[in-house]
């Protein structure tokens, strides 16, 4: 009777889960199952598609475990007993092939998948993208935004429904540069370029943060991602560019570099357009070029108008 | 004189005072006992210099098991900080503290925790399992204890005197170079690791060669028990991957002590090439890992299945196929590095791949309870619970295998909850079924059933509390090794259920210390013969307590579960049985002193005390060719005495 | 003990000592690997500095390649005496292994301290790092084996020559061949392809 009991036991724990599984599925505390931007959305769907691919595994598993422990458990004589069955080539021949299959299926997802959601991929849009150039420091991020000519601490703005291009480095150990609610982290190194790509659906406020450790104050780098409307945008903008501190090099190597923790949220106007290069160029010697769009330009396109 | 070395090394802070103190005590206490029992002798005659497998595996589990104390009292460290004082001002651990320890958590479970008790298990169990006497190198076998053991040492020395790298179990630089870690941390883990690991190496080399030339007559590869097979895979793998670990650890070392420019972030290095290779040896690693726990699992079905193994020749194969394919996915540890979508695509297909031979290993398990007689003893509820957490954990290991996907979950807390769920509910499970399992072959007794059936219900529900709000976490944004976060993120609540999950773990771990201390203390009456279990393969033949020689006579196998097919044949008549003399490895200090002096190269090294560092390895260079210089390293016990022994042993047992 | 299995079981020690040792070689294999790898990715990172074309000096290593391919040509008539049992020859050809061996590690520590010399030491760049590491780790395996034919050669004046230690002057001929083998590949990958 109490083997029963730990049968039901475990069908109300299977139910519970799911359950669980459904609550945290509307949860909007939940960002990467609750996605603002277009890259999240699509990891989200992959997400789903994949779990669900798993079921075909994990409950034959999880029936069979049970049920078997259950029927031929040694107190229950009435059942078959067959010590010397070690092989079956049709059961063999399925539990091969349906996991096959199943990884095959999921192969070509993954083939399709990551080619669509490279980071150096450009979303398509007709909007037209705003760049901005990312430093992971010790420890905070400065964004540069190359066009506009100015530059935040620790919160990134950006117009809503509009493509933002992220080239990104690092004046600091490796970081990892995340918006969960909007799509892929990238990591962001020293010496070398990476790229990201990340459109907000509409407006709101994300949490973004760093996910690679890089030393004592790697846990207070976190900043805001701002989606406004185009117009709310424009108008921050133009009041960065009149009030923001001058930011140019002297600056940024005698204040900015410094390792730092807890930054508050800054405002600067960016007073030298090579600033993002030369961060870059702080590790490299003489007739050094090391980005790393060089070293993977075979292997990605970048093409602007490709449809996504 | 003393390099970088003066009294600021000492610790600063009162956990780790404490840690060391409490540390210092316990093993004053234990030196006063041995003095007041006059043990001394009999340990080092008995123990330290034996190069008796079975002594060496057990010795193995118990550095394992101090160590398993001390990566949960830092488990425990780091959720109560995430718990607690994470959304406050603080706490008792400051950020750099924290990051030492969750440095020195992962470092310490892979290395010297799970590697132990791995080795310790096979050295205790493929000898007997191929019908040896011996491994094929008993003296290598015993190097390679002491140099784990010289690693264990220096790692925990490293708590006394300097401080532990804060660079997260796997040093990536730039962080992991002078430029962010000046201190001493990441010297003592680069060099416990390189002194344990080239003792991996050894050990690799040396079981390949015991199970490819010391077999039984008769016992052809396809004859051999499953757990054997296992531990082939795994030494293949050890010796593939432990020398690009060596070589890794050695160009960061040469960086940090000698300026060179491998992975700085200037002057031409390239961090990227160190993540490359140490994940190259990373992921094999944990293959080295899961494959004997799945050989263990392997074993302990079909006993308390009382029927076959399912699909022998496929799982076989499906060793094999693991074997070589985990040599193709290192790439998936980091999808975010920017390699581009072909190059991770393909990464992302060859780890899905994997998982097919893994899922075909746990349908052939289960199709061996099909039509068998189940009996639910711990090993076999291990077992279940092994089914359950490890296929959650291979879900979610398929879903990181898709870099989009990746991208949205990789070092979050999704992360961590996916390879806690590989390495403890399939290692640790494995680890401790088959520690149950074999615990009576080699003490006599069995281990107390109720209370060890307590500790796997603790242990499982613990570890569901633990880790599966991670996997809620990773999606709720929140990223891995954070000392502090901001509480308007809505995480707390989780992260208090998984600190509760670490303390019903804690129980867990009580109730295994206690049901060995009753099992001890109630052995007389849980005596058992050699076959406790009615086994199937050739070590549940021997008599308990072993002989040191194993096997007084060396009969050829016809069959696979060899022992089995015996019982069921009946051919297991003792009287005029023929002996002949065997020759047994004599005892040898060698192993510990050379041990001992690549200790001191170790810490020479890390403190730039150069003169010590020199000595160190002169010593080790010098005893090495002593050693071999050696004429007389073997002793014959007569038929004689082995006749003897053998009829004292088995009078006992039948 | 019987005759037999005392036969079985020198050829079961023979056996197993031979397979345990091409394990190891393997497993050395791997390490080099490993440094020819990380010696490919960095090779062109000269930081400013010299590169491979700025300081290799291929009369040197040619000299230092024919030395040492003779060396285990020496090794290996040497072998082939001590099959034979003509002991002098075999004394004779190690002593010209050994002192080629030298001749070797001489040439390669000169050409290294003169770099340092110059100023083109490890420190310069993650080329110069590499090629030091590279190089240097063969020729502190050459060291360990020059170490290890000496010891060889100390056990036959004390004890005679005798199976066990036969069976370790071949064990150290396949070592000495192995390194040949690595030097080939650092000639060609380090010095002929950081010339060209």
């Amino acid at each position: 009777m109490r083997k029963i009991v730990k049968v039901i036991l475990g069908f109300v724990a299977i139910a519970g889960i799911a359950g669980i599984a459904y609550v945290l599925l509307h949860n909007a505390n939940m960002p990467v199952l609750n996605p603002q931007g277009e890259i999240a959305d699509k990891q989200r769907q992959l997400i789903i598609f994949t779990v669900t691919l798993g079921m075909f595994v994990i409950i034959p598993v999880f029936v069979m475990l049970f049920t078997f422990a259950w029927k031929y458990r040694e107190g229950n004589t009435k059942q078959k007993y067959t010590p010397n069955d070690g092989s079956n080539k049709l059961i063999e021949g399925l539990w091969w092939g349906i996991p096959i299959l199943i990884i095959g299926v999921l192969s070509f997802v993954t083939w399709q998948s990551s080619h669509d959601l490279d980071p150096y991929k450009k979303l398509s849009s007709s909007v037209k993208p705003v760049k901005v150039q990312v430093v992971a420091l010790q420890w905070r991020w400065l964004f540069i935004y190359p066009d506009e000519g100015i530059a935040t601490i620790n919160e990134l703005r950006m117009p809503e429904k509009t493509p933002v291009n992220f080239e990104l480095t690092a004046d600091a150990p490796m970081n990892g540069f995340w918006i969960p609610s909007l799509g892929s982290q990238v990591y962001a190194m020293s010496g070398m370029t990476s790229q990201l790509s990340l459109m907000a659906d509409s407006t709101g406020e994300y949490a973004g943060s760093s996910s690679n450790i890089s030393g004592k104050g790697y846990a207070g780098m976190n900043f805001k991602a701002i989606s406004m409307s185009s117009g709310d945008y424009n108008a921050w903008v133009k009041k960065t560019a009149e009030t923001g501190k001058d930011l140019d090099w002297s600056k940024y190597s005698g204040e900015i570099a410094k390792p730092t923790e807890n930054s508050p949220v800054s405002y600067y106007v960016v007073r030298d357009n090579d600033l993002f290069r030369k961060v870059i160029m702080k590790y490299m010697s003489e007739g050094e070029s090391h980005t790393h769009e060089d070293m993977e330009d075979s292997a990605h396109s970048h093409s602007e108008t490709e449809m996504h | 004189m003393f390099g970088k070395l003066g009294l600021d090394a000492l610790p600063h802070d009162p956990i780790t005072i404490g840690g060391v103190v409490g540390g210092t005590i316990a093993l004053i206490g234990i030196a006063v006992a041995m003095t007041y029992f006059k043990k001394w002798k009999w340990l080092w005659q008995n123990w330290i210099t034996s190069l008796d497998p079975k002594k060496i595996g057990i010795m193995y589990i118990i550095v394992a098991a101090v160590m398993l104390l001390r990566g949960l009292a830092d488990a425990a460290m780091l959720r109560a900080q995430q718990a607690v004082f994470a959304t406050g001002d603080g706490g008792p651990i400051s950020p750099d503290l924290f990051q030492q320890v969750f440095s020195a958590h992962g470092t310490i479970m892979i290395f010297f925790v799970a590697m132990g008790v791995i080795f310790g298990l096979i050295n205790l169990i493929v000898p007997l399992q191929i019908g040896s006497r011996d491994v094929a190198f008993p003296f290598l076998n015993s190097v390679s204890l002491w140099l784990f053991v010289a690693g264990m040492v220096l790692i925990n020395v490293a708590l006394g005197i300097g401080e532990f790298s804060a660079a997260g179990w796997l040093a990536y630089p730039p962080l992991s170079e002078l430029q962010y870690s000046p201190g001493t941390g990441v010297d003592y883990w680069i060099w416990s690791l390189q002194i344990a690991g080239v003792g991996s190496l050894l050990s690799g080399v040396n079981f390949i060669a015991t199970i490819l030339k010391m077999r039984r007559k008769g016992m052809t590869l396809m004859k051999m028990p499953i757990f054997t097979w296992s531990v082939l895979c795994a030494m293949v793998l050890v010796v593939f991957a432990f020398p690009i670990l060596t070589a890794t650890l050695g160009m960061l070392s040469l960086d940090r002590t000698l300026g060179m420019h491998f992975f700085t972030s200037d002057m031409g290095g390239n961090p990227m090439m160190y993540i490359n290779l140490i994940w190259a040896w990373g992921h094999p690693e944990v293959y080295i890992l899961i494959l004997p726990a799945f050989g263990i699992f392997s074993e302990i079905v079909p006993v308390f299945s009382r029927k076959r193994l399912f699909g022998y020749v496929s799982m076989v194969w499906a060793l094999i196929a693991i074997t070589v394919l985990s040599f193709t996915v290192w790439l998936h540890h980091f999808f975010t590095m920017g390699s581009g979508a072909k190059v991770n695509a393909f990464f992302g297909i060859m780890t899905m791949v994997i998982a097919i031979p893994t899922g075909v290993k746990v349908f052939n398990w289960i199709f061996t309870m099909f039509r068998g007689r189940v009996k639910f003893a711990t090993p076999m509820l291990w077992f279940m619970g092994f089914v359950v957490t490890f296929t959650i954990g291979g879900l979610t290991g398929v879903l990181m295998a898709v870099p989009g996907i990746d991208f949205q979950v990789h070092n979050s807390l999704f992360l961590v909850a996916h390879f806690h769920n590989m390495i403890i509910g399939g290692v640790l499970f494995g680890v401790f079924a088959g520690f149950t399992y074999w615990f009576p072959k080699f003490t006599g007794f069995r281990l107390n059933e109720r209370l060890g059936k307590y500790a796997f219900w603790l242990w499982l529900v613990g570890f569901l509390l633990a880790f599966m709000p991670l996997y809620a976490l990773g999606f709720m944004g929140a990223v891995r090794r954070l000392d502090h976060y901001d509480p308007s993120m809505g995480w707390q609540g989780l992260f208090i259920v998984a600190g509760v999950g670490v303390l019903v773990i804690l129980l867990g771990v009580g109730m295994q210390i206690l049901q060995l201390i009753v099992s001890i203390v109630q052995r007389k009456k849980n005596m058992v013969t050699g076959d406790p279990w009615d086994g199937r393969t050739l070590e549940w033949s021997t008599p308990t307590p072993i002989p040191e020689y194993n096997y007084a006579r060396l009969d050829t196998v016809t069959e696979r579960d060899e022992f089995w097919e015996q019982k069921q044949a009946g051919t297991k008549d003792r009287r005029n049985v023929k002996y002949e003399d065997i020759d047994i490895p004599k005892n040898s200090g060698y192993g510990p002193f050379i041990a001992a002096a690549a200790f001191i190269v170790g810490f020479g090294v890390i403190w730039h005390i150069w003169w010590l560092a020199l000595v160190g390895l002169v010593a080790v260079i010098v005893l090495i060719i002593m050693r071999t210089l050696k004429e007389d390293t073997e002793t014959t016990l007569s038929a004689k005495t082995i006749a003897s022994q053998e009829a004292k042993l088995w009078s006992k047992t039948i | 003990m019987s005759e037999k299995v005392n036969e079985l079981k020198l050829k079961l020690l023979e056996d197993k000592t031979t397979s345990g040792f091409w394990l190891y070689v393997m497993t050395d294999c791997i390490l080099f690997a490993s440094l020819f790898a990380t010696y490919v990715v960095l090779h062109g990172n000269i930081a400013g500095g010299p590169s491979g074309s700025d300081i290799f000096q291929l009369p040197i290593v040619l000299t230092e390649t024919f030395i040492l391919l003779t060396s285990s040509f020496a090794c290996g008539i040497a072998l082939l005496a001590m099959k034979q049992g003509k002991t002098k020859q075999m004394l004779g050809w190690l002593a010209t292994t050994y002192l080629l061996g030298v001749a070797f590690l001489t040439i390669e520590l000169t050409e290294f301290s003169g770099l340092i010399g110059e100023g083109h030491g490890w420190q310069q760049s993650a080329f110069l790092s590499a090629f030091f590491t590279l190089v240097g780790t063969h020729g502190a395996h050459i060291f360990v084996g020059l170490l290890w034919l000496l010891t060889l050669g100390l056990v036959f004046f004390k004890r005679g020559m005798s199976e066990k230690l036969k069976r370790q002057f071949i064990l150290f001929g396949l070592f000495w061949h192995f390194l040949d083998v690595i030097w080939i590949f650092i000639f060609t990958v380090v010095y002929l392809m950081g010339v060209a």
